[in-house]
């Protein structure tokens, strides 16, 4: 088991190494001839006037939080669905009672109006 | 440590980076080629015999542009963006079983990476994990587009995700184990219906689960008809837009490495793997994949993209409640088939 940590490490390190190197390999190549306009943010040709980091809609954050409640439920289900035949109908039920829980925050979330996007 | 054992799996984890490399080169020739042939054109003809060359003439060709970072741009995140996604995609393919054990040179050669018993939860922790490569590159890049494009991918990923993860609590409780190696054995024993032969493949028993896993298995590779993140209409080309040459093409190789990895995974979790019908193999995996490595393409030449809050609403509103039905429809059903209700 921890042998096959092991390989995927090294094999983390190799793609690491590959990809460097075929990085470095490129700067032997390809020019680099940097001129002020080419360093310009893309704006469709427009000079940039804005602040590049613009603000955006907080519903991003709201989706973010959304996921870690029903990722942590996701990860809770995993070892109840591998041991569900010990577990038996006993285990079902506390699983249902769980998940209906979580659908009842769904449902709560929905009539807030945390789901809708405009 | 076993170190022969361990020194054969890592030549196999070699071989396998390098084959998804060379075939993510051919799988967008095979896109180019299919792409063409539904919309009446030729496509790549010209380099090679069926232009069979164009992938190789592409990589050189990228090789060779120019490397611009933008003067705005937080350089070292910008810089290593592109690597971090080049580097986890890939990894994925490390647990999925080409095969059984074979002996090569007297020496016993597993031809999967590694067993590790929480296989698809790594799967999904690496498809989580590869948000950040696109994140940090649209953050870095310091442009409006980019910034945006980058958001919507990770509230698209995330989202998904967790359809993609309650859609796979089925097979779980079916298989009973979060192994790829035990759930395509699980898969190879057939079962019989008053003396039918029937392939126990997971796509049979949980065809609820199957559909939810290809939705979100395309929405999480970011691919259309949810591509929102780098919609060339409205976004120009989102996280990527001020990326160029070989860094570019790491987003590139990323995303088409995923969509392989995913292809692999859904034929291992439901086609029933390198499971067939006469002589088991990897062909019947090669097979299986490319299937959905089709399906991949012509959704893109069939369907037009979403709109983000249509994308968000089907995740959270649609497909998160009927995985959740599924969940406890199969619990109801295995219950049943083990005499315990």
């Amino acid at each position: 088991m921890l042998q096959g940590y092991a390989v995927i490490g090294l094999m983390l390190i190799t793609a690491i190494v590959m990809g460097s190197v075929l990085l470095l390999l490129g700067r032997l190549v390809r020019p680099s001839r940097p001129t002020p306009a080419k360093l310009q943010p893309y704006e469709s040709g427009i000079p940039d006037v804005n602040p590049p980091r613009a603000r955006y809609t907080p519903r991003f954050y709201v989706v973010a939080m959304l996921f870690v409640i029903f990722d942590i439920e996701a990860i809770f289900l995993y070892p109840w669905a591998v041991s569900f035949v010990p577990l038996g109908a006993y285990g079902y039920v506390a699983a249902i009672v769980f998940l209906s829980i979580l659908l009842a925050g769904l449902l709560y979330e929905w009539k807030k109006g945390a789901l809708e996007w405009v | 440590m076993n170190w022969a054992a361990f020194l054969s799996n890592y030549i196999f984890a070699f071989i396998v980076l390098n084959v998804m490399l060379g075939l993510m080169a051919y799988m967008t020739y095979f896109e180019r080629k299919v792409l063409a042939a539904m919309q009446d054109r030729v496509g790549p003809k010209r380099t090679g015999p069926f232009g069979l060359l164009q992938p190789i003439a592409d990589g050189i060709k990228l090789l060779a542009k120019e490397d611009i970072v933008p003067k705005n741009a937080d350089r070292l995140v910008f810089l290593v963006a592109p690597l971090l996604s080049f580097v986890l995609a890939p990894l994925s393919a490390a647990v999925i079983p080409f095969g059984g054990t074979v002996t090569v040179f007297g020496q016993e050669v597993n031809l999967y990476v590694a067993d590790i018993n929480v296989a698809v939860l790594y799967v999904l922790a690496l498809g989580g994990m590869g948000v950040y490569g696109i994140i940090l590159g649209g953050y870095a890049s310091a442009n409006r587009y980019s910034l945006l494009g980058a958001l919507r991918s990770a509230a698209q990923v995330i989202s998904y995700e967790i359809v993609l993860g309650l859609s796979l609590v089925g097979v779980f409780i079916l298989s009973g184990t979060l192994s790829l190696v035990q759930i395509l054995e699980a898969q190879q024993q057939p079962l019989s219906f008053g003396g039918v032969q029937v392939p126990n493949w997971y796509i049979l028993s949980q065809p609820l689960g199957f559909v939810l896993f290809l939705i979100a298995a395309v929405a999480e590779t970011n691919r259309a008809p949810f591509d929102l993140p780098e919609a060339e209409s409205e976004l120009i080309g989102g996280f990527h837009t001020e990326y160029s040459g070989f860094r570019f093409s790491f987003f590139f190789l990323a995303e088409y490495i995923n969509m392989i990895a995913v292809s692999l995974l859904a034929a291992t979790l439901f086609l029933g793997g390198t499971d067939g019908p006469i002589a088991d193999g990897v062909w019947w995996l090669a097979a299986k994949a490319a299937l959905f490595l089709f399906f991949y393409i012509w959704l893109r030449t069939t369907l037009p993209r979403f709109r983000y809050d249509q994308l968000m609403g089907l995740a959270w509103k649609v497909l998160l409640p009927l995985a959740l039905i599924n969940i406890a429809l199969t619990g109801l059903i295995r219950l049943w088939g083990l005499g315990l209700l």
